[in-house]
């Protein structure tokens, strides 16, 4: 997939200037609220019109100010799941899905009602009408009815946002299987760091009408001086392992990523899943000597690559753990007493660990939750 | 001819006394029985207030769909005039618009004259002009209950439409149209019943010719003016009551069913 947005538009008093190309199978748009996430997938939708701009998906240009072309959103072939499910209210659960089927040329009819219906488990909402279903029901079948349609990208505008937590871990696991199973890229909206990094291969962070990075998740997660941006709670690195042992009698599960081992209070997993691990900045705190007689279990050596500005009272910074990259906030006072500066040798010792994501498990995904040692 | 048919049956007086009688078995009372039995010069009036009020709503249902899109989706220059033009029979004396049409569509007017030489139609003082009246006096009040039910579909829908791959033409036929159909049904209702009970308009138009354009209104009119009339004016009161009621009662009971089907527009 190649998805190729250039977009310079005036809404109101919002001015979005945005530019961004990417190649990965899953591109996450990130940023706050109002920061033009919606505006930009209208866009490549043909649901916004930008004063100028090129859409180009594939190598086949959707939009050219210059050229003067604008292929209308009917004929874009983009599927696009809405926030609030926009299911159409006159029809069935399974006229909803096969909706956009009616119109799809014959030889790109590539999915079928049956693939899509297990994909997403509703084989027992088909026949309801769309005022008996849940929030998170209405959000599967919305994304079921974008990917009848056979498109050639599919968007997704936070699909998750009005649903309550429960709702959310509901509807989590069937992303996850849509993202590894349907062979269709997708551009996912949201404003929740939790969401991107769990589903996201390629992230781009917009900011007041503009892109701010782009990149792999975890590399654009772990830069500190994005922190403002990516939000100062949940700002933190994105480590992949892999589940290598269990320890039945302390109850711990081993997982081993580039970085180190980390031990980890018991998943239900098997040895070889691959995980994600999100480890907040907030809750690695730094050891200039290896320590001793400590409460936390993972301790892991590193070299601290980069130190943000030695300005407030709390100061970001970066550290190599054997390849990965993990982040601290540590006090202005620590930093300076420490003598942090990069290239120093240190230990990173991490409080909690957030498991974000689980791929590659068999049958249906199982909401994963978020575990502190 | 249907007008020559409602006279044919005109020919067997007898047959339709018969069955009113049968209808009212026990009733012995003769002042029940002369309420209710309806004479062949009223049952021809009903018969043709039926059929114009049906001509006139189909014929102006296509239209009222489309000023009504146009009223409400578009703005243009001459949409405040167009807007006004669709309202002006509703506050026009009605004897206005039929004398405006029998200016327009008699066989001397602009339109008339076209359309006689041209394609060998008159409308004037015939049935199908009686239509013309109903459908134009009932218009502004079918354009502004599909009106009412545009404003209230949700557009998001629409383009959740054009993004699955539907055409504005395909979106409007596949979501718009069931969305707003409980206003349209309520629209032709009310056209229909406007129609039923038109006087001014028809009668300046097409005049009050029996079997040709004497609708019940007109007949009861008529009733009205000889001596001895009050029983049929009362009779085609009676009916003309229970047709209003009947079609008010239609149209609710099927916009009730229509609507639980379409959901409250309230998610999100």
């Amino acid at each position: 997939m190649n998805l190729e947005v250039t977009a310079k538009t005036r809404l109101g008093d919002f001015a979005l200037d945005a530019a961004l190309a990417s190649e990965g199978r899953t591109t996450a748009l990130f940023g706050r609220s109002g920061s033009g996430k919606t505006s930009l997938v209208n866009i490549i939708a043909g649901l916004l019109r930008p004063a100028e701009g090129r859409v180009a998906v594939d190598g086949t240009v959707l939009f050219d100010s210059e050229a003067g072309i604008n292929i209308p959103a009917h004929r874009r072939r983009i599927g696009y799941v809405f926030q609030e499910g926009r299911l159409f209210p006159h029809l069935t659960v399974r006229n909803n899905l096969l909706y956009g089927r009616w119109f799809a040329p014959e030889e790109s009819r590539h999915v079928s009602l049956d693939e899509v219906v297990e994909l997403l488990g509703l084989e027992d909402l088909l026949e309801r009408g769309t005022a008996q279903l849940s929030g998170g029901e209405k959000q599967r079948v919305a994304i079921g009815r974008a990917l009848l349609c056979c498109p050639r990208l599919l968007l997704m505008d936070e699909p998750l946002a009005s649903l309550d937590d429960a709702r959310k871990a509901e509807v989590m696991p069937f992303l996850e299987r849509l993202r590894d199973h349907a062979r269709v890229p997708i551009v996912y909206v949201s404003h929740s760091v939790a969401e991107v990094v769990r589903l996201a291969t390629t992230l781009v962070l917009m900011s007041e009408g503009r892109v701010v990075a782009s990149g792999p998740t975890a590399e654009v997660m772990g830069r500190i001086d994005l922190f403002p941006i990516t939000g100062p709670v949940e700002a933190g690195a994105v480590i992949d392992g892999t589940v290598e042992a269990h320890d039945a009698a302390a109850e711990l599960t081993h997982v081993r990523s580039r970085a180190g081992l980390f031990r980890v209070p018991g998943l239900d997993l098997t040895p070889g899943t691959h995980i994600r691990m999100r480890v907040r900045a907030r809750d690695v705190m730094i050891a200039v000597k290896a320590p001793e007689g400590l409460s936390a279990l993972n301790v892991l050596p590193g070299k601290v690559v980069e130190v943000g500005p030695l300005q407030g009272p709390v100061v970001d910074i970066a550290l190599n753990c054997g390849g990965e990259r993990l982040v601290a906030e540590l006090t202005r006072h620590s930093v300076e007493a420490l003598q942090l500066t990069p290239g120093r040798e240190v230990f990173a010792l991490i409080k909690s660990v957030t498991f974000d994501e689980v791929s590659h498990v068999s049958g249906l995904g199982r909401a994963p939750d978020a575990i502190t040692n | 001819m249907p007008g020559r048919k409602s006279r044919a049956s005109a020919n067997f007086p007898g047959r339709d006394r018969d069955w009113m009688a049968g209808s009212s078995l026990a009733m012995t009372s003769t002042r029940l029985q002369i309420v209710l039995t309806l004479t062949p010069e009223e049952l021809a009036a009903i018969k043709l207030s039926l059929r114009v009020a049906t001509l006139a709503m189909a014929a102006s249902l296509p239209f009222g769909i489309v000023i009504a899109m146009v009223l409400t989706r578009t703005r243009f220059f001459g949409r405040p005039l167009l807007n006004a033009l669709v309202l002006l029979p509703l506050v026009l004396p009605p004897v206005v618009t039929g004398y405006v049409l029998l200016l327009l569509f008699g066989r001397q007017g602009p339109v008339g004259r076209f359309l006689d030489e041209q394609f060998g139609i008159v409308i004037a003082f015939r049935w199908t002009g009686a239509a013309l009246a109903c459908a134009i006096m009932g218009f502004p009040l079918m354009v502004r209950a599909i009106q009412l039910s545009l404003q209230a579909v949700d557009r998001r829908l629409e383009q959740a439409a054009a993004t699955l791959g539907a055409n504005p033409l395909l979106v409007f036929v596949t979501v718009t149209l069931p969305l707003i159909l409980p206003g349209v049904i309520a629209g032709a209702i009310l056209s229909f019943a406007r129609a039923m009970g038109e006087f001014g308009a028809t009668i300046t138009f097409v005049s009050n010719i029996p079997g040709e354009t004497q609708t019940l209104p007109t007949l009861i009119y008529t009733f009205t003016q000889v001596p001895g009339g009050e029983p049929g004016a009362l009779r085609l009161t009676l009916i003309s009551i229970a047709i209003s009621l009947g079609a008010i009662l239609v149209s609710e009971t099927f916009v009730r069913r229509v609507q639980p089907r379409l959901g409250l527009p309230n998610e999100s």
